[in-house]
C-alpha cells in the first residue's frame, strides 16, 4: 500500500511527511522528522517518555498513529524553550537536579507543562497523580515534584 | 556533621549545588541517547529469540531469510567462534566468555525464553521482521526449571552437563545446576549460639527484579572493509564493551572505537553486552552500519534482572542485646549461566555489625531464566533484607529500641568484618544517630500504620581510571572522563577540577571521551565513577600546576621553591613576589606556545581506598486491610557520603535508590507460568513505583570523611537500595503484627496473610 501523505504542524512549523499505516507518531517524530527528544521507553503507553501535546491534549505519541495527525497541532519537547530562554519548568528542573540520566526528562517536562496550563497552583498530590503516567527510575520523583511546584510558583508570578 | 578533610585547595564549588553542564541538553531534548544515533546507509537489526525456556537447537536454516530482498545479513551461532572457559571481571561480577558467547547467541541450547537464536540486518524494520519469520529453527524442547530450590534438586532438569559445583571437596562426580558454593567464617558459630539467650531463625524468599532503566538497550555499529569498527551504544562502560566485542569477534582492541552515548539509566544492567556484538557481526557481514534497539519486552526477557533468592538466617543475641552469632545460607538464582551476586551477598549479610561469630554460606544456582546482571549493590539487598528482618525480631523479643540495638552492635572503625578486612572509619553509628534525631522517628502513628528501620552496607570500589584536563588557548579547561555519566558525574568532576585549578566552574567543560581518546577505564559501577574520577582529576590538575610552576620559574628565572600555585595563580614567593605579577591559568594559556607548548594533565590511576558507605532508612507505611495495598507515608534516608561533592545529586542517589527498594519490597517481580514463560514483560504488569506511589524522600547526608580520598569522598550510589527491603518489612510487622518473609509484599500476598491470620484487628 502506498504511504500516507500527512500535512500537520509541529512546534508551530508546517511540516509534511509520508508514513506507513502502522507507523506511530513517535516513529514519525524520531525517524522521519528527526525530532529525537521524544523517547521510546515501552511503546505501550506505560512510561510516558514519548509524551507530546496533540491539539493541546497530553498524549503518548507511541499510541497515536502518524497518519492520524493530519491538520492537527503537535507540540514536542523541542518546542518548549522560547529562543534562548528556557521554559520555567526546564530552568527549575536544572536548579532542583530533577534529572539524573535524563531519558524521562522530556516526557516529564511536556506532561508537567500540560498540568500547569490547566492547574496553575497544583498540590503535591495533584502533581504526583498527574505525573503517574511518567516513569522515572533514577530520582524517586522527589526533586521532580519539587521542581514542578517551584516552576508553578514562578509562573504564577508571571 | 562530621569532620571533612580539606586537603589542598579551597573548596569553592565542591559541596555546592551547581547546575550540571549537560543539563540544558537534557531538558531541551537535545541530548543524544543510544537510540538517537543514526548513520547514512544504516540497516536495521532485529533478533530472533527462543520461544522455549529450554530447548536443544537441532538446526537453524536461514536460507529463506537471506533470499528475501532487502535482507543484507543474517547471523547465528556459526558467526561466533567458541570461547574457552575462563573467568574475567565484568562490572562487579566475574564473567566467563564461554558463557558470554552463549548468552549473546544461543549455541547448543536455548536456555531461557527470549534467548537470542539469530539476528538479521535489513533495509527496513518491516523487512527485518519478515526475515525473522523466515528463519527455520528446529527445537527439541527440554524440561525446564525456574525456581532456585527446585533447580538444586538432584533430579532437576540440567542446564549444563559440564557444570560441576565449585567450592566443595571432593569435586562432585555428577554435574548439577549448583555452580558454586561459597562460605565465609569468622570465629566459632556454634560457640556463639551457645552464648545466646535468644535465637531467631527464619527463611526468606525474594523475587527477581529488573533494573528497570527507562532506556532500552541500543547499539549502532559500523565496520569497514579493513576491519575498523565503530560502535555507539548505551552502556555503563564502553571500554568493557570494547573488550567484550573484540574478544567475541576476534578483533584487535585498537581497531574498535566505542563511544558511550548518553545513557538512560543502567543501575548495573548495562555493564554487559547483548546487542553490541550482534550489531558489529551484522555490520561486518553487510558492510553497512547496523542499528539495533531492544523493545521493552526484550529488555525484560533477555537482559539481566537480579537474582531471586531463598535465604535462611539464624541469629543469636544475649539478653542485654549483644549479637553473638550470625548464620545465613543464601541460594541465589544466576539465571541461565553461573554468576549470581551471591558472593557480595554473603560478604555484606552481616557487614553493618560487629559480631564475633559469623558463618555465611552461599550457592550460585542456574535455572531457565535470563542471566542475571548487576543491580545496584548486587546481592546485598537480598541478604541484608533477611538479616535486618531478624535484627528487628530480636529487638522486639528483647524489648530493646531497634535503633539502640543496632547502635550497640554497630560496626565501627577497627571492627573486624566477617568478609575479611578491619574496617576504617565508617558512618554506621552516625547514620543511626541522624535517624534518631529526626522528627520522623517520634511522629505519631495511627491504626494500620507502622514504622520500620533498617541499615545497609555496601563496599564501593575504585579501579582503573583515566581522565584528562586540557587548558585551552583562552584559559578555559576541557575535561575528559572515560566512565559514562549516569547521574551527574560531569558536574562533579568539573567542580573538582575548578577547585583544584582555581578557575570558575563554568569555564570547565566536561565530556565523556570515547575509547580512542583516553586510556582504559573500568566501567561506571560499584559507586566508583565520582570517587575514582575525582582522584584522576586531582592527579591531572597536579600535573598542570607542577608544569605551570616550572614555566613560571623559566619566565622569571626563579628556583622551584621560589614559586607556588595558589588560588588559581602561580605566585613568586619572598622577595621575588614584588617583582613578578602572579600569573593565572589564562595568562599561561596566552603564552603557551612560547613557554613549552600545550598545557594539560592526564590522570591515569588504579584508584584504591574506596570506603564503604553505610545507610539507615526509616519508613512509615499504612496497610489497607480491605485490599492489602501498602501506602508509603513517610520516608527518611541517612547515609554516609564521606564528602558530598554535589549534595543534590547525592540526595538524588539516596532518593532514587530508596524508591527502587520500595518497588522491590512491595510490587516488583518476575512472574513465570508453568510453561516457563515470563508473564509480565512490560511496564503495565511489572509494576515499578510511579510518582503517586511514594512520598517525598527526606535525605540526610552524613559526612564521615574517607581518609583515602583527597576530598574524603565515598561512593554513594548503591547503598541506598540496600535498607528499604528490611525497613519496609519491619514497618509491615509493626502495622499488622505479621512478619512478612517473602517479597514482594504485593496486595494479594498481604491480603492473604491478613485473612489467614483471621482477625483484622492489630
Amino acid at each position: 500500500m502506498a504511504k500516507h501523505h500527512v500535512e500537520t504542524t509541529v512546534n508551530g512549523d508546517e511540516v509534511e511527511f509520508l508514513c506507513e499505516t502502522e507507523e506511530t507518531l513517535l516513529d514519525v517524530l524520531r525517524d522521519t522528522l528527526h525530532l529525537t527528544g521524544s523517547k521510546e521507553g515501552c511503546a505501550s503507553g506505560d512510561c510516558g517518555a514519548c509524551s507530546v501535546m496533540l491539539d493541546g491534549r497530553l498524549v503518548c505519541s507511541c499510541l497515536v498513529l502518524g497518519c492520524e495527525v493530519g491538520g492537527r497541532r503537535v507540540e514536542t519537547i523541542e518546542g518548549m524553550a522560547t529562543g534562548e530562554k528556557l521554559h520555567p519548568l526546564q530552568q527549575r528542573f536544572l536548579e532542583h537536579a530533577a534529572l539524573q540520566c535524563g531519558i524521562c526528562t522530556p516526557g516529564f517536562l511536556v506532561a508537567s507543562k500540560a498540568l500547569l496550563e490547566r492547574t496553575p497552583d497544583p498540590s503535591e498530590h495533584e502533581i504526583r497523580y498527574w505525573l503517574a503516567g511518567n516513569l522515572c527510575r533514577c530520582t524517586g520523583y522527589d526533586k521532580i515534584v519539587s521542581a514542578v511546584m517551584d516552576a508553578a510558583a514562578t509562573m504564577r508570578k508571571g | 556533621m562530621a569532620e571533612t578533610m580539606t586537603n589542598g585547595p579551597s573548596q569553592t564549588y565542591v559541596g555546592t549545588r551547581t547546575i550540571r553542564p549537560d543539563g540544558v541538553d537534557k531538558v531541551t531534548g537535545r541530548a543524544r541517547f543510544g537510540a538517537d544515533f543514526n548513520l547514512p546507509g544504516q540497516l536495521i537489526g532485529r533478533v530472533l529469540r527462543s520461544p522455549h525456556p529450554h530447548a536443544r537447537i537441532v538446526s537453524i536454516d536461514t536460507s529463506k531469510a537471506e533470499a528475501l530482498p532487502g535482507v543484507k545479513a543474517v547471523i547465528t551461532r556459526d558467526d561466533f567462534a567458541d570461547q574457552s572457559s575462563e573467568f574475567i571481571p565484568a562490572g562487579e561480577m566475574m564473567m566467563n566468555y564461554k558463557d558470554v558467547v552463549r548468552n549473546v547467541m544461543a549455541r547448543e541450547k536455548a536456555l531461557y525464553e527470549g534467548h537470542a537464536v539469530a539476528a538479521v540486518a535489513a533495509t527496513s524494520v518491516a523487512i527485518a521482521r519478515r526475515a525473522l519469520k523466515l528463519i527455520d529453527v528446529k527445537y527439541e524442547v527440554l524440561p525446564h526449571v525456574i525456581d532456585v530450590v527446585e533447580a538444586m534438586r538432584p533430579d532437576a532438569p540440567l542446564l549444563h552437563d559440564d557444570l560441576f559445583t565449585a567450592g566443595v571437596e571432593p569435586k562432585p562426580e555428577q554435574p548439577s545446576n549448583i555452580a558454586k558454593r561459597v562460605e565465609i567464617v569468622l570465629g566459632d558459630i556454634e560457640a556463639g549460639f551457645r552464648k545466646a539467650d535468644v535465637i531467631v531463625e527464619r527463611e526468606f524468599k525474594t523475587a527477581p527484579v529488573h533494573q528497570g532503566y527507562i532506556e532500552p538497550h541500543a547499539a549502532l555499529a559500523s565496520v569497514s572493509e579493513d576491519g575498523a569498527t565503530e560502535l555507539w551504544c548505551s552502556t555503563q562502560g564502553h571500554f568493557i564493551v570494547r573488550a567484550h566485542c573484540a574478544r567475541l569477534l576476534g578483533l584487535d582492541i585498537g581497531k574498535v572505537r566505542v563511544t558511550a552515548t548518553e545513557i538512560g539509566g543502567g543501575f548495573g544492567g548495562k555493564t554487559v553486552v547483548y546487542l553490541e556484538p550482534l550489531a558489529i557481526a551484522l555490520s561486518r557481514k553487510a558492510k553497512r552500519p547496523v542499528k539495533m534497539v531492544m523493545s521493552r519486552e526484550e529488555v525484560f526477557k533477555a537482559s539481566g534482572p537480579t537474582s531471586g533468592a531463598t535465604v535462611r538466617v539464624k541469629m543469636g543475641a544475649t539478653k542485654d542485646g549483644k549479637f553473638v552469632a550470625g548464620f545465613a545460607e543464601l541460594k541465589y538464582q544466576a539465571g541461565a549461566f553461573q554468576g549470581s551476586p551471591v558472593q557480595p551477598g554473603v560478604m555484606c549479610a552481616y557487614a553493618p555489625y560487629d559480631i564475633e561469630n559469623v558463618k555465611v554460606i552461599g550457592y550460585d544456582v542456574v535455572s531457565n531464566r535470563p542471566k542475571v546482571a548487576a543491580y545496584r549493590a548486587p546481592g546485598a539487598p537480598i541478604s541484608e533484607f533477611a538479616v535486618e528482618s531478624v535484627v528487628d525480631e530480636i529487638a522486639k523479643k528483647l524489648d530493646i529500641d531497634p535503633i539502640d540495638l543496632r547502635m550497640q552492635n554497630a560496626a565501627r572503625e577497627g571492627t573486624k568484618a566477617a568478609y575479611g578486612p578491619k574496617l576504617g572509619p565508617i558512618g554506621m553509628e552516625e547514620t543511626l544517630n541522624a535517624i534518631k534525631k529526626t522528627e520522623h522517628w517520634n511522629a505519631p502513628l495511627r491504626k494500620w500504620q507502622g514504622r520500620g528501620v533498617a541499615s545497609g552496607f555496601w563496599f564501593n570500589i575504585g579501579g582503573e581510571t583515566s581522565a584528562s584536563l586540557t587548558v585551552n588557548e583562552d584559559g578555559t579547561v576541557s575535561l575528559m572522563a572515560g566512565t559514562p555519566d549516569i547521574g551527574g558525574l560531569r558536574a562533579s568532576l568539573a567542580m573538582v577540577a575548578a577547585d583544584e585549578l582555581g578557575v570558575p566552574y563554568d569555564k570547565v567543560r566536561p565530556i565523556i571521551g570515547d575509547t580512542g581518546s583516553l586510556g582504559f577505564n573500568f566501567l561506571t559501577g560499584g559507586s566508583r565513577s565520582a570517587f575514582s574520577g575525582s582522584m584522576a582529576i586531582v592527579e591531572a590538575a597536579k600535573q598542570i600546576k607542577t608544569e605551570l610552576c616550572a614555566r613560571a620559574c623559566k619566565l622569571w628565572d626563579l628556583k622551584p621553591d621560589q614559586v607556588e600555585f595558589a588560588g588559581g595563580q602561580v605566585k613568586a614567593l619572598g622577595a621575588a613576589a614584588e617583582k613578578f605579577k602572579p600569573m593565572s591559568i589564562a595568562d599561561f594559556a596566552k603564552v603557551a606556545g612560547k613557554t613549552g607548548g600545550p598545557i594539560g594533565g592526564y590522570g591515569r590511576i588504579n584508584a584504591q581506598g574506596a570506603g564503604p558507605s553505610l545507610g539507615t532508612h526509616l519508613v512509615d507505611l499504612e496497610v489497607d486491610p480491605e485490599t492489602g495495598r501498602v501506602t508509603i507515608l513517610k520516608y527518611t534516608v541517612a547515609q554516609d557520603a564521606g564528602r558530598a561533592i554535589h549534595p543534590s545529586y547525592v540526595e538524588g542517589q539516596f532518593q532514587g535508590g530508596a524508591v527502587q527498594g520500595i518497588g522491590w519490597a512491595l510490587n516488583e517481580e518476575y512472574i513465570y507460568g508453568a510453561d516457563g514463560k515470563l508473564q509480565n514483560a512490560g511496564f503495565l504488569d511489572y509494576r515499578m513505583p510511579v510518582a503517586s506511589d511514594v512520598p517525598m524522600i527526606d535525605a540526610i547526608i552524613v559526612e564521615v570523611a574517607n581518609p583515602k580520598h583527597p576530598y574524603g569522598v565515598r561512593g554513594v550510589g548503591e547503598t541506598p537500595i540496600v535498607p528499604p527491603l528490611g525497613a519496609i518489612a519491619n514497618a509491615m510487622e509493626a502495622a499488622t503484627g505479621i512478619r512478612f518473609t517473602e517479597l514482594p509484599m504485593s496486595p494479594p500476598k498481604v491480603l492473604k496473610a491478613l485473612k489467614e491470620r483471621g482477625a483484622t484487628k492489630v
